[in-house]
Formats: structure tokens, C-alpha cells, sequence
């Protein structure tokens, strides 16, 4: 493997590392605070990626207004499917957790074959993002995942200013360590949970749309990334952000580099390292420390 | 053994805490006569039922042998686990694989098949429950997935097509051939007697100290290794064992279908049993069976273009609805429907009371 082929190799990891943690964040999050097991997240980001699919013909290149408008369209729709279906799952075990979102799984996915279809579709990348940089004298890397890693990284500085700097992130880290204690000081814990439950799936939303022109929109895309990212949060702590952004960067590389070097075993790779780290640290690199 | 007199009532205490709750130690009512019963009813079915109802039984007999296994981590234990569906997969896999061209004897395909789903979950169980609670349920959903992709990307396991089984296994002893698989009819009974051994086997564990000790650790884990009990060797062993008796139900798929596919293994089978377990009603032996039993008729009943026609090719959604309700409505599922509705009945008389006076 020469330099730049390995330039390359590093930065698909990042870009696929910082696309996950979009999804894992809010994923993290959501149970973090609300003590939700959500299986229906991946349907979140599958959301986001047909959202960009319909949304192309309307806005041609106009790409980061499109963005702008899927993730508003998907944090409407989180509010509204918290409120009519989500907040009736705080009280239930996680059993009973598992299987009414693994039941919602299958009703977005039918909703999708009914709305859409079945077949694979392409979403066309703004042609202002077209083309690549050379790197050097064989391979060009497109200015589109350079577009895509950028606008992860900036949600993801965006998330931790949020989370770090506002009082909504105050109560949202204060909620993850002591939810009855917040609620004893007279927040307002349903419309927080309303608030950090759109924001999840908003992020989902996001990286489905930045994926969609990559990996193109397919059926039951949403169920593989949601169980990635259940390695995610395994390994980086539940509730931990920063956590799930050193984690998603790990499964970036294992995952990508895995494919380079062992073909036919790659799939294996961030489960090894997940049994890895449940043997050094059972409960995650980051303990409860945003 | 004084540690073992104190772990004894401790164990007790914590089981009446949960008056209650239901509990799968506690005998149900009708005894052995009800399984029973509903064992001989089954092995007179052939006598009236079409090879399509034939095979429709088989198919909910397997499953019942699946949903009992995950019923002893589930219920027993009160561990969820979401990937279940790798040890049955595993199973059916081991079979298929270790029969080669012309077919194996059952005497070792069988202890082959069961044994290679419990090294499995020797190995997973020993990572998974080093977590707990929700950690638990992506971790075992992690790991089966895992095993998902090496029997998908492998060409040794037949990738994403699966393989087929040639030749079904056959007993023989010498020349005269005991039992042979191949036959519907050996198969039906072979599959029979399985589900009434894996329920006689898990009633009986459950009723054993060590059925006791998971009780315990299932309603109070503190407690339990206060009282001077290592829990992680008794969740292993129970992880162990529904793993292997999942890969019993995993041998007699493979063998009833004369073919596997990465599907077996996939996260939406490993929830279905989870379905299974609460459609019936979990802690309960019967609870398990009857939940394959209806969760399997619902899934035929809405993929059934006869009965509902256009909605047939939709049947995610309406099963999807059909769960969201079910789940909602019948938290203790199909078994528990009486105690749901004595519980309601107490609650009106009580507050006819209270108006009264």
C-alpha cells in the first residue's frame, strides 16, 4: 500500500467515522436522558436519505438549502412521533422498549415500500461538489467527501458547544446524570425530551442526507447503520458524546481498513474490537463524562 | 454448607417480595396434564391435517423449541437477549455443513449441531454478560450480527444464496436403518418429541436449585451475591444452555427445510422470538408456546393474499400495528389475559366499595 492510497484509506475512515457518530450521538443521547432503547433510530437516518432523494428534483443545487429543509422536516417529524408514540415508552421496561420500536421498524420500513418502492436510487451530488483533488499521481479524491466530513465535523463542534456552552445543554447533561433530581427542580423534563428527541433525529436525518449521494437509498439501509452504531455506544459509554466521537472514529478505521486487508472477513473487524473493549472497560471508554 | 442454608432463604424471600409477579418456578395450573394433553392432540394431528398443515405444525413446533430456550434467559432469568436468532442459525448451519454430500448419522450430527451453537455462547455470554440492562441487549444483538456477516461474506458458508442439505440424517444401527429423517413422518415425531423433551427439560431446571438461584438472580441480583452466590457462572450456564437448545431448534429447521440462509441469523428473527415470548406471556412455559403459536398464524394469517388480498404484500405493517397494539394492550401477553382481568375486576369491586361507603 503506497502513501496515497493510504491518504485515502484514512480519509474514507474519518468521513465514514464522523457520518456513524452523527447517528450515534443522537442515539446516545436519547437513552442518555430518557432511558429509551430506540431500535427504530436507523429508520431516522433512512428517513434523512430518501428526504434527500425527494427532496432533489426541488432544490437542483441548491444542496445546503436542501440540507437545511430535510433536517427541519425530520426534527418536525421527531417532535411529532415523540409526542404521539415515544413518550408512552418511559414507564415500560426495556423489553416492552425493544419490541414496540422494533414494531415501528416494520411499519416505516412498509410505509417506505409503499411510498417509494423497492428499487435502489441514486442521489445526484451538487455539481458545484463535483470532481476531486488529485493525491498523488494516481488517485483523486472527491470534493464531496471532503464536503461531507466538513459538515459532520461542523455538527459535531455545533453539538458540543450546544451541549457544553447553553443552558439547554446544561439540563440536557444534567438530565443524563440525575433525571428525577432535574425534574425535582421544576424543569420542564416532557418538553426537554420532546427538544433532545427531535435534535436525535435530526442528526440521524442529516447523515442519511449527506450519505445518500454516496452510498445511494436502498431498503433496510436504516437497519445495519443502527446496529453499528449500538457498537458505538457500547464501546464509547452510553450518554457520553465525547465517547461516541472517539468511538465512531475507531469503527471508522477498523471497518474501513478492515475491508482493505481481509476481504472476505471484514465484517468481523468492530466486533472484535467491541468484545475488545467490553473485556478492558465493560462499561464503555467514556464513563458518563460527556 | 451454611452459605448455601442462607442463600436457600434468601432465595425464597426475594421469590415472595414479587407475590404478584408471575413466576415460571410456581406450578401452573392443570399441572402435566395440560402439556400433556396438548402433546397427544398434536401427534394425532397427521391423521387429519394436510401435508400443508403438517408443515405448518412442524414450522410452530421448531419455533416453540426456540422461544422456549430464549424463555429460560428471558423469563427464567430475566436477561433480554437480542440475538438469539445466531445460536438457532448456528445450529442449522453446523448441520447443513457437517453433513457433507451423502448425508450423516444423526447420532453425531445432532450432538454436533447443539454443540457448536453452545461454544457460541460460551463465548458470547462470557462477553455480554459482563454488561447489563440495555448494554446487554446491543451487546448480544452486536455479536449475533457478527456471525450474521461470517456466514453472509464466506464463500465456505455459501454467502448470501445459504446452503443446501443433500442428504437428510438417518440413525442406523449396522444395516437396519432406526430413524430416518427424510421421511415426514419420522420428522414430524422426531420434532415432536424434541419440543416435549425441551419443555419437560426446562420445567425441570427451572424446579431445580439451580431454576431457584435464577429466580433470585432475576428479582434481586444484590441480594443474591450478598447471600453468597457467584451469579455469573449461573447467567453463563443459563446462557449456555438456551444457547445450545436454540441450536437444537437451529438442527431440526435445517433438517425440515433441507436448507439454510443468512436470514436465520438476523436480527429480525431474534426479535420475532422476543415477539413470541411476550405475544404469550413471559414466565411461562406454556406463555412460550403459545406465543410461536400465534405469533406464527398472525404472520401466515397477514401474508395470506386468500384472506386479505391486497394487504398481503404489506404485511410488515399490519404485523407492525398488530405488535404496537398487542404489546400496549396485553403487557403480560395471551397467558396472563386472567390474571389481567381478576386484577380488574379486584380494582371495580374495590372502588365499588369505596363509592358504597
Amino acid at each position: 500500500m503506497d502513501l496515497a492510497t493510504f491518504l485515502v484509506q484514512c480519509l474514507n475512515a474519518v468521513q465514514y467515522g464522523l457520518l456513524l457518530f452523527l447517528v450515534a450521538s443522537g442515539l446516545t443521547l436519547i437513552f442518555g436522558i430518557m432511558g429509551v432503547i430506540n431500535l427504530a433510530h436507523g429508520s431516522f437516518y433512512m428517513l434523512g436519505a430518501y428526504l434527500a432523494f425527494a427532496l432533489a428534483p426541488w432544490f437542483g443545487d441548491w444542496f445546503v438549502t436542501r440540507l437545511v429543509a430535510g433536517v427541519a422536516l425530520a426534527a418536525i417529524f421527531g417532535y411529532l412521533l415523540e409526542w404521539a408514540f415515544f413518550s408512552f415508552l418511559y414507564e415500560r421496561d426495556h423489553l416492552q422498549q425493544v419490541l414496540l420500536t422494533y414494531a415501528l421498524i416494520l411499519v416505516f420500513e412498509e410505509l417506505r415500500s409503499i411510498l417509494v418502492g423497492n428499487d435502489v436510487h441514486g442521489v445526484p451530488a451538487p455539481s458545484w461538489l463535483g470532481g476531486g483533488f488529485r493525491l498523488g499521481s494516481l488517485m483523486e479524491y472527491p470534493w464531496y467527501r471532503v464536503f461531507a466530513s466538513a459538515a459532520c465535523l461542523v455538527v459535531a463542534l455545533a453539538l458540543y458547544a450546544v451541549v457544553q456552552k447553553t443552558r439547554l445543554g446544561m439540563m440536557i447533561r444534567a438530565g443524563a446524570s440525575n433525571r428525577d433530581m432535574v425534574r425535582g427542580l421544576g424543569v420542564d423534563i416532557r418538553r426537554l425530551y420532546r427538544i433532545v428527541f427531535a435534535g436525535g433525529v435530526a442528526l440521524a436525518a442529516l447523515a442519511g442526507m449527506i450519505a445518500a449521494p454516496l452510498s445511494s437509498v436502498y431498503p433496510n439501509m436504516g437497519a445495519s447503520v443502527l446496529i453499528i452504531c449500538f457498537v458505538v455506544v457500547v464501546i464509547g459509554g452510553i450518554g457520553s458524546i465525547t465517547g461516541a466521537l472517539i468511538a465512531s472514529l475507531l469503527v471508522g478505521f477498523v471497518d474501513t481498513f478492515g475491508k482493505v486487508f481481509f476481504a472476505e472477513w471484514s465484517g468481523v473487524g468492530i466486533y472484535l474490537l467491541m468484545a475488545i473493549v467490553l473485556i478492558w472497560r465493560p462499561e464503555g471508554l467514556m464513563k458518563r463524562g460527556f | 454448607m451454611a452459605s448455601d442454608a442462607v442463600a436457600g432463604t434468601a432465595v425464597v424471600d426475594s421469590v415472595a417480595d414479587v407475590g404478584a409477579l408471575p413466576d415460571i418456578a410456581r406450578r401452573e395450573p392443570g399441572g402435566w396434564l395440560v402439556p400433556a394433553a396438548a402433546a397427544l392432540v398434536v401427534a394425532a394431528l397427521p391423521f387429519f391435517v394436510s401435508p400443508y398443515g403438517q408443515d405448518l405444525v412442524l414450522r410452530i413446533a421448531v419455533y416453540a423449541i426456540f422461544a422456549l430456550s430464549l424463555e429460560l434467559l428471558v423469563g427464567a432469568t430475566g436477561l433480554v437477549s437480542l440475538g438469539h436468532a445466531a445460536f438457532l442459525g448456528i445450529g442449522a448451519y453446523a448441520t447443513v455443513l457437517g453433513s457433507g454430500s451423502d448425508g450423516a448419522s444423526l447420532a453425531w450430527l445432532l450432538p454436533l449441531a447443539v454443540a457448536a451453537a453452545a461454544a457460541y455462547a460460551v463465548v458470547v455470554g462470557a462477553l455480554s454478560l459482563r454488561t447489563r440492562g440495555v448494554y446487554f441487549i446491543m451487546v448480544t444483538l452486536a455479536f449475533a450480527q457478527m456471525a450474521y456477516f461470517v456466514v453472509h461474506d464466506t464463500k465456505a458458508a455459501g454467502g448470501s444464496d445459504g446452503i443446501f442439505l443433500y442428504a437428510k440424517p438417518t440413525l442406523a444401527i449396522g444395516s437396519t436403518t432406526l430413524v430416518d429423517l427424510g421421511n415426514r413422518a419420522a420428522l414430524y415425531y422426531a420434532v415432536l418429541v424434541a419440543l416435549a423433551f425441551t419443555y419437560a427439560f426446562i420445567a425441570m431446571l427451572l424446579a431445580s436449585r439451580f431454576g431457584h438461584a435464577l429466580a433470585g438472580i432475576r428479582v434481586n441480583e444484590q441480594r443474591m451475591r450478598a447471600a453468597g452466590f457467584a451469579t455469573t457462572p449461573y447467567k453463563l450456564a443459563a446462557f449456555v444452555v438456551a444457547g445450545a437448545l436454540a441450536g437444537l431448534a437451529g438442527f431440526l429447521l435445517a433438517v425440515k427445510d433441507g436448507a439454510v440462509n443468512p436470514e436465520l441469523l438476523s436480527w429480525h428473527e431474534s426479535g420475532a422470538v422476543l415477539l413470541m415470548l411476550i405475544f404469550g406471556g413471559i414466565g411461562s412455559l406454556r406463555g412460550a408456546v403459545l406465543g410461536a403459536v400465534t405469533f406464527t398464524l398472525l404472520k401466515e394469517l397477514f401474508q395470506s393474499e386468500a384472506l386479505l388480498g391486497p394487504l398481503a404484500p404489506h404485511w410488515q405493517l399490519t404485523l407492525g400495528l398488530t405488535i404496537i397494539a398487542f404489546v400496549a394492550a396485553l403487557p403480560r401477553g395471551l397467558i396472563g389475559i386472567g390474571a389481567q382481568l381478576r386484577a380488574l375486576a379486584r380494582e371495580r369491586a374495590a372502588r365499588a366499595a369505596r363509592n358504597a361507603a
